[in-house]
């Protein structure tokens, strides 16, 4: 680590001032603690958003779960109302990590970083949901933009993510053996929208919604309408998986998150 | 009625009461005033000519003391390597300098190129990075096979052929075995990687170096299992520091599993640098650099052939391996792949003929050597699968082809072709246990169950042995160590009767302090309370080996018994004084002395006390005090055995292997605390099934560690561990040691990987996908891949 300047903000807007030149925000740091301590990043400063009480809060309304930035995974997984109204995303936040990283990881977080393998993404795309961000609202269609690139804007921060309650979804996670993150993760809903199958883990363009699969079910919502494993063209491929174990995986975790649906 | 106390009881683990509250004392929580930090600059290449480090900028940063080179320690030794194998031609092995800090070259990710030493481990890290280090990279040599295809580059230039040893065992069998192979009936070959493991102990390894300028005594504490080990090495090879003016001491260590057995560079330097500075130095792994820095274990590709007759009778066994040492020789590394490992390639059979053949191959990568195990679990794996193997070629059932093979139970001693004699065992009986632990007899309506959910399940059973209680010196002295492998303990006797035991054993996670106290309360007739245990300090115990090798009670234990007997010969002359009796005809029993055929007594703490007020005491016979040493060195390895079943369910479609059970048949012998030898088992359950399904070491061509952090390397977790069934009421006592025991710490790891690999290998055979094998880690990427193999 080196050495950088701290500062806890109250709001939104303190927030959003003390971003200035290479200050970075902190939230559960569980992704940005690590970079900092293999001295992969060098913030002159750290504005920590969870102190700010208006993205900590979770509510249901209108059809809408809306999330706060800074809720934790342990809290959106524990929460009545998550439960309540889309079960997928309260399970989903209960398999992210550990007990130790569900209770400081938080959604704006995972939002704003944009792993690959990470969880949430999917379930903003797999349910069509909005990203609130200092700078306006951008849906999930437009925000993800590719591994670790969002729309995000520069000095900006993620305030929350609202949900549109679907008819119902659910989140098959494949997990990567070391890691446990994503392998490949699909998240499958039907609701007011349409269908919706979003996918992390699999592809080197980040998340993504899987058209062929999303028009299949949509005239026939059942696991043998899903088709066969996309072209693993554009797939990752490491230690854990080729680009054909991916594509392989797509079709058997959506069939399976079709099925739990 | 379960006994509460002595041996064979299931006390409660003692450490445990610091462990679990942070009260334990490990070698981070030790801080000495006016301490400095180190940091080591590592190399970011695998391999490259190392043409300068420029220090100067670095020098001037705020807080560092000094900085180190390569350059301050061309006058001290290499990291010694402590074992010496000849090649089938009569050379001796390749053994190249293993510098402090890198020198001329280096050789892998994480070779040490610069140490500074500062006020603050960050002001270290700071300066480390103003450090210019100017590097000519050169082809890295990763892959083994490459290593020695002949136009590889050389990672030592005393070995240009990249190989360190070419070692043949027995040597004057290798035509015999070859005749065998060619007549025989059937011949099973394998070709099969025994993957690259880190060990990953929960404590990173840490190293205190401090100097005391007025006794001129140096002071090393370290994360190390045994310390007496480093001071002998460190002292005598490394840094020219006679034993009397050299200190190490071991406090808690937060498990080792082999890897803090050996001498670390980052030891020395520590040592050293406190001496050069006159202040405490201070070195902390992060885990990070623990990947690129410790030991690590395995890394064998070998090809095994089994030649049998019609009736599945093993005829011979021929094996070519390649071990990987890394781009050093660490401390045991040549001994792991050849007398650790084709001395057990008998297993628990009677095959008449083996020959193996080793090739230890340098490559750009972080040293190896042992790993809980240490050459058996390699020699296990092979064997236990070519076996498989060959029962399905043959169509004979695999638990039925073991059985005929055994070494009969009438046969021990049993004289195995390739040296060591097993001095008892009874393999039949485990087999016998496994199969009712398991319930193979119900296994075929488990697996309908399973089909009918879709998923393929397979049953894996096997056998192993192993030998430790490491190791009689005369023997392996001949065999090229360089050390003796005896054990010390010194048994106290305070006046008011409270017993310290003062053992070279060294506990890291084992349970010493509870289980040698059981011996003592045993053979003395008092509580465990009375018995406190002394290890890990070179000052404070006696000159001892350490723990690996599942050697601390069958060698540690034997010769704190050794010590206890004298003890107690001593007190019955004292005894038989206070009673007026003679010696012969006094007895100790329960804590308690009497004389035969009269009602006088005198109780064991009574006799203590004499011992230090002898104002009634036969001074002119026997001395004071109550206080004796003994050394033991055992005539004979332990051969702990048994035999162990894996039940898997294999997902067809996503390649994933649940293990649903795993059952343990071990013959350790006597069992001193039984609920501590079944710890010992599901710990080494949980790194053998870690290894079969997980754990992997990749690195890339480059040389880069790809594996480096847990993010990529697959440690196994508790939810991954099915609940245990585990045995150990097959008992063949030891009959060379006075506990009668063998060890238990390696046998898990070592029995459990080809039971796990067999299982799913069965699922997929018996489920119509023809599969031969496939490598660990078992994979679900693996196993798919396999499937889809298999199906096109
Ligand atoms: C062991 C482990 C296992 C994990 N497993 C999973 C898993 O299975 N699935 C999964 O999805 N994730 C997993 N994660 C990641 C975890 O969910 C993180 O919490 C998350 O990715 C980042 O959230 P955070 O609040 O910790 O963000 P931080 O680490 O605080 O920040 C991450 C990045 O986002 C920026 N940032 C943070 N908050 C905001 C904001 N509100 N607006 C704009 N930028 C912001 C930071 O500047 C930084 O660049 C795991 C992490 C660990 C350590």
């Amino acid at each position: 680590m080196y050495a950088f300047d701290y500062v806890k903000a109250g709001s939104v807007s303190d927030a959003v001032a003390a971003l200035g030149d290479e200050a970075q925000p902190i939230s559960g740091g569980q992704t940005l603690i690590p970079t900092l301590k293999a001295r992969l990043a060098m913030p002159s400063k750290l504005v920590d958003l969870t102190g700010i009480a208006e993205l900590k809060s979770i509510s249901v309304s209108g059809g809408v779960v809306k999330i706060g930035g800074a809720v934790t995974h342990g809290a959106v997984a524990d929460s009545a109302d998550v439960k309540g109204a889309i079960p997928a995303l309260a399970s989903l936040a209960g398999h992210i990590g550990d007990p130790a990283v569900r209770h400081r990881g938080t959604i704006g977080g995972s939002v704003a970083n944009n792993d690959p393998s990470a969880c949430y993404p999917s379930a903003c795309l797999g349910l069509g949901a909005t990203i609130h961000t200092s700078g306006g609202d951008i849906a999930a269609d437009d925000f993800f933009q590719g591994m670790f690139a969002t729309a995000l804007g520069e000095g900006q921060i993620v305030t929350g993510v609202s949900f549109p309650v679907p008819e119902k979804a659910a989140y098959m996670k494949f997990v990567q053996p070391a890691s446990r993150f994503a392998l490949v993760g699909v998240f499958v809903s039907k609701g007011a929208g349409g269908v919706r199958v979003a996918v992390t883990g699999a592809s080197e363009s980040g998340v993504f919604r899987w058209s062929a699969a999303e028009q299949a079910l949509a005239g026939n919502f059942s696991a043998s309408a899903v088709p066969s494993a996309p072209s693993s063209d554009g797939m990752i491929g490491d230690l854990h998986g080729s680009p054909e174990y991916r594509a392989h995986l797509v079709s058997v975790m959506t069939k399976r998150a079709v099925a739990a649906c | 009625m379960a006994k509460d106390s002595g041996i064979g009881a299931s006390i409660k683990r003692r450490e445990d009461v610091r462990f679990l509250t942070g009260a334990g004392n490990y070698t981070d929580d030790i801080s000495i005033p006016g301490q400095l930090y180190c940091f080591f600059l590592r190399s970011t290449v695998a391999h490259g000519k190392l043409n300068g480090v420029d220090t100067a900028a670095a020098a001037k940063m705020p807080g560092v003391v000094r900085i180190f080179t390569g350059k301050d320690f061309e006058a001290v030794g290499g990291l010694p390597c402590g074992w010496l194998i000849t090649s089938r031609d009569g050379t001796p092995m390749k053994e190249p300098k293993h510098p402090i800090l890198a020198s001329g070259k280096v050789r892998h990710v994480g070779d040490p190129i610069a140490a500074v030493v500062a006020r603050s481990l960050a002001e270290a890290r700071d300066a480390a990075e103003a450090i210019e280090v100017d590097i000519e990279e050169l082809p890295a040599v990763i892959d083994m096979k490459a290593a020695v295809s002949g136009s590889a580059a050389s990672v030592h230039d005393e070995a240009p052929d990249n190989i360190c040893y070419d070692w043949g065992f027995v040597e004057e069998n290798r035509d015999a075995v070859d005749a065998a192979i060619k007549g025989a009936h059937h011949v099973t070959t394998l070709d099969l990687t025994n993957q690259r493991l880190v060990a990953n102990p929960m404590e990173p390894r840490v190293a205190v170096g401090d100097y005391n300028r007025a006794s001129g005594e140096s002071t090393l504490y370290t994360t190390s299992q045994n310390p007496h080990v480093i001071r002998l090495l460190m002292g005598a090879f490394v840094l020219g520091i006679p034993e009397h003016k050299l200190r190490v001491v071991a406090p808690d260590v937060g498990g080792g599993f082999g890897s803090k057995i050996f001498h670390y560079a980052e030891e020395a330097f520590c040592t050293f640098a406190a001496k050069a500075i006159g202040k405490p130095v201070k070195w902390t792994s992060d885990r990070s650099e623990a990947f690129l820095s410790d030991a690590q274990g395995r890394d064998h590709v070998t090809k095994i052939e089994l030649a049998l007759d019609q009736n599945g009778k093993f005829l011979a066994i021929r094996t070519n391996t390649l071990a990987n040492m890394g781009a050093y020789l660490s401390t045991f590394s040549t001994s792991v792949p050849t007398w650790l490992h084709g001395t057990l390639m008998a297993g628990n059979y009677t095959t008449p003929l083996i020959y193996c053949n080793v090739k230890a191959v340098f490559t750009n990568t972080v040293p190896v050597d042992a790993y809980r195990g240490a050459g058996r679990p390699e020699a296990t794996f092979q064997l236990e699968r070519v076996i498989d193997k060959a029962a399905r070629e043959m169509g004979i059932d695999p638990i039925e082809l073991r059985r005929r093979n055994f070494v009969p139970a009438d046969a021990f001693p049993y004289q195995t072709p390739v040296a060591v004699q097993y001095d008892v065992g009874n393999y039949q009986a485990t087999m016998d246990k496994i199969v009712e632990l398991a319930d193979v007899a119900g296994f075929p309506a488990r697996r309908a169950e399973s089909a009918a959910r879709g998923k393929l399940r397979g049953l894996g059973v096997n056998a192993y042995i192993e030998a430790c209680g490491i190791a009689p010196s005369q023997l392996v002295g001949q065999l090229g160590a360089r050390a003796g492998l005896y054990e010390s303990a010194t048994v106290r006797v305070n006046a008011a009767g409270g017993i310290v035991v003062m053992t070279g054993s060294h506990s890291h996670g084992q349970g010493h302090e509870t289980t040698f106290p059981q011996v003592i309360a045993e053979m003395f007739g008092v509580s465990e309370d009375m018995v406190d245990i002394v290890h890990g300090d070179s000052a404070r115990t006696p000159m001892g080996m350490g723990t690996y090798g599942s050697r601390s009670i069958a060698v540690g234990g034997s010769a704190m018994v050794r010590a206890a007997e004298k003890i107690i010969s001593k007190a019955k002359k004292i005894a038989s004084h206070l009673m007026e009796a003679s010696a012969e005809d006094v007895e100790f029993k329960n804590g308690v002395f009497s004389v035969a055929g009269t009602d006088k007594t005198i109780d064991f703490a009574s006799v203590a006390l004499a011992a230090y007020v002898p104002h009634n005491y036969p001074l002119d016979q026997i001395e004071p005090g109550l206080e004796e040493t003994a050394f033991y060195d055992p005539s004979n390895f332990t051969y702990p055995a048994g035999a162990y079943a894996c039940e898997v369910e294999v997902d067809p479609e996503t390649g994933v292997v649940e293990v649903k059970s795993f059952a343990a048949a071990d013959d350790f012998g006597n069992v001193i605390n039984p609920m501590i030898v079944e710890g010992q088992v599901h710990g080494g359950l949980a790194q053998g099934i870690g290894q079969a399904l997980r754990e992997n070491t990749v690195y890339g061509a480059d040389g880069q560690l790809l594996t480096g952090s847990f993010m990529d390397y697959a440690m196994p977790r508790a939810d991954d561990m099915p609940m245990f069934t585990v045995d150990h009421s097959c008992q063949t006592p030891c009959s060379h040691n006075p506990l009668g025991v063998k060890g238990c710490g390696e046998a898990g790891a070592i029995g459990s990987p080809p039971a796990v690999v067999n299982a799913v290998l069965d699922a997929l055979n018996s489920g119509g996908i023809k599969v031969d094998h496939i490598d660990m880690p078992v994979s679900p990427a693996r196993v798919w891949d396999a499937i889809q193999a298999a199906q096109h």
